[in-house]
């Protein structure tokens, strides 16, 4: 019973916990329903796995179980980025223990009758327990707004090389404030909507209205909020692995007001985009800053691996062979920021040739096609940034050596085949023709599926081995977590002598 | 990049061996000149079951073949209503109606092209100024041909191209189905991507197209089939070639293909699911069926019954 007891509190109490939690189920989650189409469905795993679990598949369906599915691992998505925010940004105890709690009840109701709901059988009640979940979701993210609220005199920077303002508020925390409450009004956006729908009734999906020409209102705030809650998701990692690196100097200086007028702009962009036809100008302008505020974060953090590795080697005047070496010496500090240079190549890049070649491309490719590289490119985006909390969880399970390296770089390899791969199949049209196709399509779906598994594998033998950690009697890594629950970073601002004294008078008043 | 030089002529290459466009001629004993009528009403149309309600029709059984496209071909190069140039067929087209609306694509009235002649997925041997379908291929799906190809052929004959609502009501019939046969759909029901059809497994992967009817619960060289009419009989409305269907749509002027093809995932063959391409788009997926309004048959009164003065 006490070790119950201490299994409850690890998992649902500390950060560490809280975030294994969440990660594994979405693994499971991934491991389940990702049988339930590519080629799993040619090898009739899912015809095992709908017989066993006795999931309804009927066809007119689909568009709204793809939803609930998308949903429900977007929630749990944005509850481990929560987690970190709260254990990295300075906050009151108590705040940090109410936005978990809540935004943890939201993801695991939402979770479960989510998919109870799209895969097991309609009911009002599933549904309604769904919207309960996302609401809760919702209201953590008010919670985590107020806690974060960043013009207070509480928190303020004390160490000049953080990015601040003339009075000492937090740039950061104003950046992740302004990211907290874009994602707020986003998510009105497919609520507003989602309600009209009579509770997600005649459902459709976004990639499936892009020749539509005459798009409802509606309907484009549907493609408006799928779009910039990915986007804030992205933005929200980024800012959270910049703190992991301790991001810092003129380059935090100059990085961060880009990023909070990046995201005021690219999020008040993709909102116009029910209104007018000029939302594009507005989402490349606020693209540009995010985009530019996150490569200073990746010259920064390649920087600082390179001057820690060289550092803790001794060397004093290292060469340019041994700068390049130190900096691929730790691939899963390396890692998350090459992903995000490889973003550009994979997603934005590809964003931007379609923009450009709109006319040539979408008068001569059918629509088909364009699905595929529209659809293909937001899950490349996703799969980053899974990636990347995969990288920073691998840091804070403190996994070191040579599996640390082997993580790394299968994690690295693996991917940036897979989306490469990815990438070049929707692509295709321009390297050659649909007739000579064929083993193009082969070797690229091969990429995909070979990168993809080296990936899964990878992931289940992680949680596998956090698995086996939690019956372990001696010298358990979850009871190390349990004693030090917190993510290991330096934060930008600190409590200062206003914030101690309401906090000793709150006590007071409370008679504590 | 330069990766994918190398590697894409040694895909070609290997392409090449893998090809081999001359098949065995496979009689499904499907007629593909037949003609079904689909009685006018109410029906569901789309994923939501949105009522609507068509007039009477006639639509073809199978997709317009290799053989009846070559003869079309023939017949209006003889009477020069279409004509070759640059390796191509062109024939001409009135024009779309053009309300200068944001990204609108005018298409004016002029020579548009119908088929490429040179490219590898057409099934046609075109020489001494004659077409003529290559063997094996002629019950197979004509493929390769523009919207306005299909137009023109539709037009020459005195026909029309279906308009959606019309296609989706021959493919559906008045119930809700998702596929043109019920509910489900089985690897030997339809030419999908995952059949692995007779063909596939005799010709490799370049050849994918079946005969039309081909699916009929017949068996064909121990190949077994299901039988996938529609309920008013029609051949292939899921799946074998996309079909083009008649409709401009205003602002875009992009035209709609419906059925899925060869290469879809069964997602694509449900009956409401849509794709679309400019009218000048070809491929060796997509082909088309004509429709025509019924002929209206005016019975003759009895001489004795005329009255003169």
């Amino acid at each position: 019973m006490k070790k119950f007891n201490e299994l409850y509190h690890y998992f649902f109490q500390s950060t560490k916990g809280l975030i294994l939690l969440a990660m594994s189920a979405i693994a499971v989650i991934s491991a389940v329903w990702g049988t339930l189409s590519g080629p799993m469905v040619e090898w009739g795993v899912r015809d095992v796995v709908v017989g066993l679990t006795g999931m309804d598949l009927t066809s007119v369906e689909r568009s709204g179980r793809i939803v609930m599915l998308y949903h429900v691992i977007a929630m749990i998505v944005v509850a481990i980025e929560v987690y970190m925010m709260t254990s990295i940004i300075p906050m009151r105890k108590h705040q940090q223990s109410t936005i978990n709690a809540t935004v943890t009840v939201g993801w695991i109701t939402a979770m479960v009758f989510g998919l109870t709901f799209g895969y097991f059988g309609h009911n009002y009640f599933y549904h309604g327990l769904f919207l309960v979940g996302q609401s809760l979701i919702f209201f953590s993210g008010l919670l985590l707004a107020a806690a974060i609220y960043p013009w207070k005199r509480e928190y303020l920077v004390t160490n000049n090389d953080y990015a601040h303002t003339k009075s000492g508020y937090d740039l950061e925390r104003i950046a992740l404030f302004v990211m907290t409450v874009a994602m707020l009004i986003s998510a009105g956006f497919g609520a507003v909507t989602g309600s009209f729908w009579s509770n997600g009734h005649e459902t459709f999906l976004a990639e499936d209205l892009i020749r539509e020409p005459g798009k409802t209102a509606l309907q484009k705030s549907i493609i408006g909020h799928l779009h910039i809650m990915l986007t804030l998701i992205a933005v929200s990692i980024t800012l959270i692995v910049g703190r992991w690196m301790d991001w810092k100097g003129k380059l935090h200086k100059v990085g961060m007001p880009m990023m909070i007028i990046g995201i005021a702009v690219i999020s008040a962009g993709v909102w116009s985009v029910v209104w007018t036809h000029m939302a594009h100008t507005f989402i490349y302008v606020g693209s540009v800053f995010v985009m530019f505020s996150a490569l200073l974060l990746v010259i920064h953090s390649w920087g600082k691996l390179i001057k820690d590795r060289t550092a803790e080697l001794g060397l004093e005047n290292p060469t340019f062979l041994q700068k390049f070496t130190a900096l691929f010496h730790d691939p899963i500090k390396f890692g998350p920021f090459w992903q995000m240079v490889f973003m550009n190549f994979t997603v934005s890049g590809v964003g931007i040739f379609m923009a450009i070649k709109l006319e040539q491309i979408f008068r001569v490719w059918p629509a088909r096609e364009e699905r595929v590289t529209l659809t293909g490119h937001w899950h490349i985006l996703s799969a980053l940034v899974a990636t990347i909390i995969i990288m920073y969880y691998i840091d804070i399970s403190g996994v070191k050596g040579k599996t640390r390296k082997w993580l790394g770089w299968i994690l690295i390899i693996g991917s940036d085949i897979a989306f490469a791969g990815a990438t070049i199949f929707s692509m295709k049209r321009l390297f050659v023709t649909e007739y000579y196709e064929q083993p193009l399509v082969n070797m690229t779906m091969l990429s995909i599926d070979f990168g993809l598994g080296a990936i899964l594998v990878l992931v289940a033998g992680l949680l596998g081995w956090r698995l086996i950690d939690l019956f372990k009697k001696d010298d358990a890594l979850w009871e190390k977590e349990v004693k030090d629950p917190e993510l290991d970073i330096i934060p930008t601002a600190e409590m200062t002598q206003e914030g101690r004294d309401k906090i000793r008078a709150q006590m007071e008043r409370e008679g504590l | 990049m330069k990766l994918i030089k190398v590697l894409i002529p040694f895909m070609i290459l290997v392409s090449f061996v893998l090809a081999n466009d001359k098949i065995e001629y496979v009689d499904t004993g499907v007629d593909p000149d037949a003609w079904i009528t689909i009685p006018a009403g109410d029906f569901f149309y789309g994923q939501h079951n949105h009522i609507k309600t068509t007039v009477e029709y006639e639509i073809m059984a199978t997709h317009v073949t290799n053989k009846q496209y070559a003869a079309f071909l023939n017949a209006a190069l003889e009477q020069k209503a279409v004509y070759v140039k640059n390796d191509t067929v062109w024939g001409f087209h009135p024009g779309d109606p053009f309300d200068h609306y944001l990204h609108e694509f005018e298409i004016p009235a002029g020579d548009y092209p119908l088929v490429p002649i040179n490219v590898p997925g057409l099934r046609l041997n075109y020489s001494n100024g004659e077409f003529t379908a290559k063997k094996g291929y002629a019950n197979h799906p004509m493929v390769e041909v523009s919207w306005f190809g299909a137009n023109a052929y539709a037009q020459f004959y005195g026909y029309r191209l279906p308009l959606e609502i019309e296609w989706e009501k021959a493919a559906r019939g008045t119930g809700t189905r998702p596929f043109p046969w019920g509910d489900h759909i089985e690897k030997n029901r339809a030419n999908f991507i995952s059949s692995h059809n007779l063909f596939e497994k005799m010709f490799g992967d370049v050849v994918k197209t079946t005969p039309v009817g081909f699916y009929n619960g017949e068996s064909h060289n121990g190949y077994q089939t299901l039988d996938n009419r529609s309920p008013y009989g029609l051949y292939d409305m899921a799946g074998n070639v996309k079909q083009w269907v008649g409709d401009d749509h205003k602002y875009v002027h992009y035209r709609y293909m419906r059925g899925g093809n060869y290469n879809s995932y069964e997602l694509y063959l449900r009956v409401w699911v849509r794709d679309s391409a400019g009218p000048e788009h070809t491929s060796m997926m997509l082909g088309f069926r004509c429709a025509r309004n019924p002929v209206v048959e005016v019975e003759a009164a009895p001489a004795d019954s005329v009255v003169t003065e």
